[in-house]
């Protein structure tokens, strides 16, 4: 459902991403390793529209998205977390949810000034799909608590929230677990697991290796920008030059 | 061809006292991405404490220029101990605003102890000298070569010294510098003593040819600002060639273009600058 | 205890103060003073509306708050139009050259946002220093005409302009309710808390930031327009930093990004100053530092400040509260 062609970005002199060949696959778990620094952030954020590539081609729904900027992209459909969470941390947790289905109203400052009845509509709308989306990634019972106040591993969960509140048929998520301790990163784990049964196509970097063999289908690995390897887990576990970048087999640990 | 020659030495005279401003504006910048707008009030209070020092106190314009590199100096970093230090981690506003209250403060305060009444300086260079058929005072000669000195002094402290090279270090890779082990407090410290020296020694250089008031710093600092976006913010030869630069295009451009208009060519400069590169000159990074 | 923390308590409490202020202290003096009180407001939640909730740090809003004095100064005393008609048209030429400078000045983030708008502010204040045809330069311009009367409202008195001024206060102050309370005002933080995340979610960051920047430009101008038509004689000082910086503190003081803040502020400010004339040129000698140590101390000002002492304490009653039912529960079964 998703295709990248020869997908290069260059910052300066160093190539972060080098002509890259990938496509994701509809309603499975795909994941992305690499060592750090291998340009896997880079990837989800030429596909997203946060950079443009320098090279290469993106093609969404047989749709061509190349260098679209960020919110249209996000409109088709295509969410995604960042590798560190930017939430609003004076604001409660559904405050900073109920933005997240914004993209999906028409309300504009008329509407907003002599309060019409599409913004009431589209506000409960919004309301609405926050709660759902709460309630969803399991956080309920901490909507009307301010973010500051609430776990990382919670805010995490916020992240995905907010993701969910689009209305996507994609989700990339950037390393959903660091700083997640380990028994809350099999909650992680098993919540990735249920969005994936709702129906969502979705993209993973990971660096938690038995996570990531447990959940993925399919994984791609990179390395200084290039893909050396693609395959479902057992063959990439198999792998010589995967296990190669990764100094000796770190991976199946 | 004269006037020509003499817009140019203006220009240098000008963009010599701009170059150290922009100096200390840009080191400040380099090392805690703080864009101080207080600058321009150090540079004032810079003037004050020469002129109250030749006035009340006696001392040779020298003499009174060395304490006020130290009490400005020191009056810098003081202002980032209490007030940049506890905000290191606060969003971007904050720090901006931060340094608007000192700006005002030191205004205020200043008009509070010196009044608000615009007071010359005496110079003991006051005399007039012919050089190349040129009029100059000694003055002007003065200001262009002590800061040629203060600027190969500070390059020499920043290549040749250990302790200089520590912020040239930090300046490139703050979390790099942190872990070989480089003191981050006393760079940061360091670096505020200089910034604050650099603006004293441009304040009491110009004001026997300006005059001395409490809003003297407010152009100073707006136009340290257009040249260290021009050379590249955090630059410290960008600094430099960026206040030749303006000086020598504000003392050509009052003379040939129009003299009431004269402190807007900065400011048109800056604009068109950002308008065109939003992130300045030389900003790196593929975006 | 309720009734004092009671928003709609507080909100009308406040109404009546305004409309019965005239009657208790009949004092011509604080007369001008709360109005003018009014039109700083209305400017502040301009500049709140753009640093407050969208993020954007802009040090031209004094330079916008005399674009609209000056237009409405021109028209009506060099084109001898009417004030009313003249007054319409300033905060929209005003929003105009907002939008024309916004396009650019909103390519830019952060610190180079302020130094640019802080050089447009600049730019603002010496075309209106020197070009003296149109803005009669350092003479500034005298005689700006009353508002015509309105069938047999005239505007004569100091106790109708005040009314005046507070009419358009209390529209201004609903219509920043409504635009902070829904989704276009969720839309300005969700892009002051992160353009990347905002971008992400969806949200077209350059028009809504252009929205806010030329919304804040527009209230700038309506206060400026205001401010003119009140004193009836502008000069450039209005356009110069002291403005801007006046503002700042203003929103600072009151609390950034926060609804009352503004209000606050603004009043708390005016009414201090005015206790303290003998202040008034040093006035920065106290809220210079203020200004500091509130960002430092309590970075949304006395109205987060509050806020945040109320959510304290009803988070606090809750959990007793829930420690009690769990006691009781517990009791029950034992
Ligand atoms: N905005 C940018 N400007 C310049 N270089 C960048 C930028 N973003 C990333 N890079 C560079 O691109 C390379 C890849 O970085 P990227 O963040 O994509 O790696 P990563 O695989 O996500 O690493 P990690 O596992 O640590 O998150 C790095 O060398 C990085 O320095
Ligand atoms: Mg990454």
């Amino acid at each position: 459902m998703l295709e990248v062609k020869g997908l290069t970005k260059r910052f300066g002199g160093n190539v972060a991403v080098k002509s890259v060949d990938y496509s994701v696959q509809q309603g499975k778990i795909n994941a992305i390793i690499g060592p750090n620094g291998a340009g896997k952030s880079t990837f989800f954020n030429l596909i997203t529209g946060v950079h443009e590539p320098t090279e290469g081609t993106i093609i969404y729904k047989n749709q061509e998205i190349t260098r679209q900027p960020a919110n249209v992209i996000a409109k088709l459909g295509v969410a995604r977390t960042f590798q560190s969470t930017h939430l609003f941390e004076m604001s409660t947790v559904k405050d900073n949810v109920i933005v997240g289905h914004r993209l999906r109203t028409k309300s504009n400052l008329f509407d907003s000034i002599f309060r019409t009845k599409r913004l009431k509509e589209e506000e409960q709308q919004c309301i609405a799909k926050a709660e759902e989306s709460l309630d969803f990634v399991g956080l309920s019972h901490v909507s009307d608590q301010l973010v500051t106040n609430i776990s990382q591993e919670e805010k995490k969960r916020v992240a995905f929230a907010l993701a969910l509140a689009t209305d996507p048929e994609i989700v990339f998520l950037d390393e959903p677990t660091a700083g997640v301790n380990p028994d809350e990163t099999d909650e992680m784990a098993n919540l990735i697991q249920k969005m994936s049964d709702k129906g969502l196509t979705i993209c993973l970097i990971e660096h938690k290796m038995p996570m990531i063999m447990r959940l993925a289908h399919h994984i791609m690995v990179l390395n200084y920008g290039e893909k050396i390897a693609e395959g479902t887990p057992a063959e990439i576990q198999k792998n010589e030059e995967v296990i190669k970048a990764y100094l000796g087999g770190t991976v199946s640990a | 061809m004269e006037l020509l020659l003499q817009q140019l030495f203006n220009g240098l005279t000008i963009g010599s006292v701009y170059a150290l401003v922009a100096l200390g504006l840009t080191l400040v910048y380099g090392i805690l991405h703080i864009p101080n707008f207080a600058h321009g009030a150090l540079y004032m209070v810079g003037g004050y404490i020469t002129l109250i020092m030749m006035t009340e106190a006696g001392l040779h314009y020298i003499l009174a220029m060395v304490v006020s590199i130290c009490v400005v100096g020191l009056l810098s970093v003081l202002m980032e101990r209490l007030v940049f230090y506890p905000l290191r981690h606060s969003p971007p506003i904050q720090d901006k605003v931060a340094a608007i209250g000192i700006l005002l403060f030191l205004e205020a305060l200043a008009q509070f102890i010196w009044g608000a009444d615009y007071r010359q300086m005496s110079t003991p260079f006051g005399q007039v000298v012919e050089v190349f058929g040129l009029t100059l005072t000694l003055q002007r000669i003065l200001i262009v070569f002590a800061a040629i000195a203060v600027m190969i002094l500070l390059y020499w402290f920043l290549k040749k010294t250990f302790t200089g090279s520590t912020i040239i270090a930090m300046a490139q890779n703050r979390e790099g510098a942190q872990l070989v082990g480089i003191n981050t407090h006393k760079v940061a410290i360091l670096t505020f003593f200089i910034a604050g020296a650099l603006a004293a020694i441009g304040a009491s250089l110009t004001s026997p040819i300006n005059l001395v008031f409490p809003g003297m710093g407010h152009l100073v600092i707006l136009k340290a600002f257009v040249i260290i976006i021009i050379g590249g913010m955090g630059s410290i030869p960008g600094a430099i060639l960026g206040g030749y630069i303006l000086g020598f295009t504000e003392s050509l451009g009052a003379t040939y273009l129009s003299a009431d208009y004269k402190d807007i060519i900065a400011f048109v400069l800056l604009i068109l600058i950002l308008s065109i590169k939003p992130q300045g000159i030389f900003s790196k990074g593929g975006v | 205890m309720n009734i004092l923390t009671n928003k709609k308590v507080i909100i009308s409490l406040l109404i009546v103060l305004g409309i019965v202020f005239p009657f208790i202290i009949p004092n011509l003096y604080y007369l001008h003073i709360m109005t003018l009180a009014f039109i700083w407001t209305i400017a502040v939640y301009g500049l709140n509306l753009l640093a407050g909730y969208t993020g954007y740090l802009s040090l031209a809003h004094g330079g916008f708050f005399a674009i609209g004095a000056y237009v409405i100064g021109i028209l009506t005393v060099k084109l001898e139009m009417g004030f009313w008609l003249s007054f319409l048209l300033a905060p929209l030429v005003t929003m105009f050259i907002g939008l024309i400078i916004g396009l650019f000045a909103l390519r830019t983030k952060e610190h180079f946002f302020a130094i640019y708008t802080l050089c447009v502010g600049y730019i603002i204040y010496l075309v209106i220093d020197k070009w003296e045809g149109l803005t009669g330069g350092v003479r500034g311009l005298i005689g700006i005409p009353l508002p015509e009367a309105i069938g047999p409202i005239s505007f004569q008195s100091p106790t109708a302009q005040y009314y005046l001024a507070f009419i358009i206060f209390l529209l201004v102050v609903a219509v920043i309710y409504r635009i902070v309370h829904s989704l276009t005002g969720r839309t300005f933080v969700a892009i002051r808390n992160s353009e990347d995340l905002a971008l992400s979610l969806g949200i077209s960051t350059k028009r809504n930031k252009l929205l806010a920047f030329v919304l804040s430009t527009f209230f700038a101008g309506l206060a400026g327009a205001m401010y003119a038509g009140f004193i009836r004689f502008i000069g450039p000082e209005i356009a110069y930093t002291t403005i801007t910086f006046d503002l700042l503190t203003y929103m600072i003081v009151g609390g950034i990004g926060t609804f009352a803040g503004p209000i606050v502020g603004t009043f708390l400010i005016v009414i201090i100053s005015q206790n303290l004339q003998f202040l008034q040129d040093y006035r920065m000698l106290i809220f210079g530092p203020l200004l500091t140590l509130l960002i430092i101390f309590s970075p949304r000002g006395i109205v987060g400040f509050i806020q945040m002492q109320l959510y304290q304490r009803k988070r606090k009653k809750q959990e007793s509260l829930a420690y009690k039912n769990r006691e009781e529960e517990t009791n029950a079964g034992g």
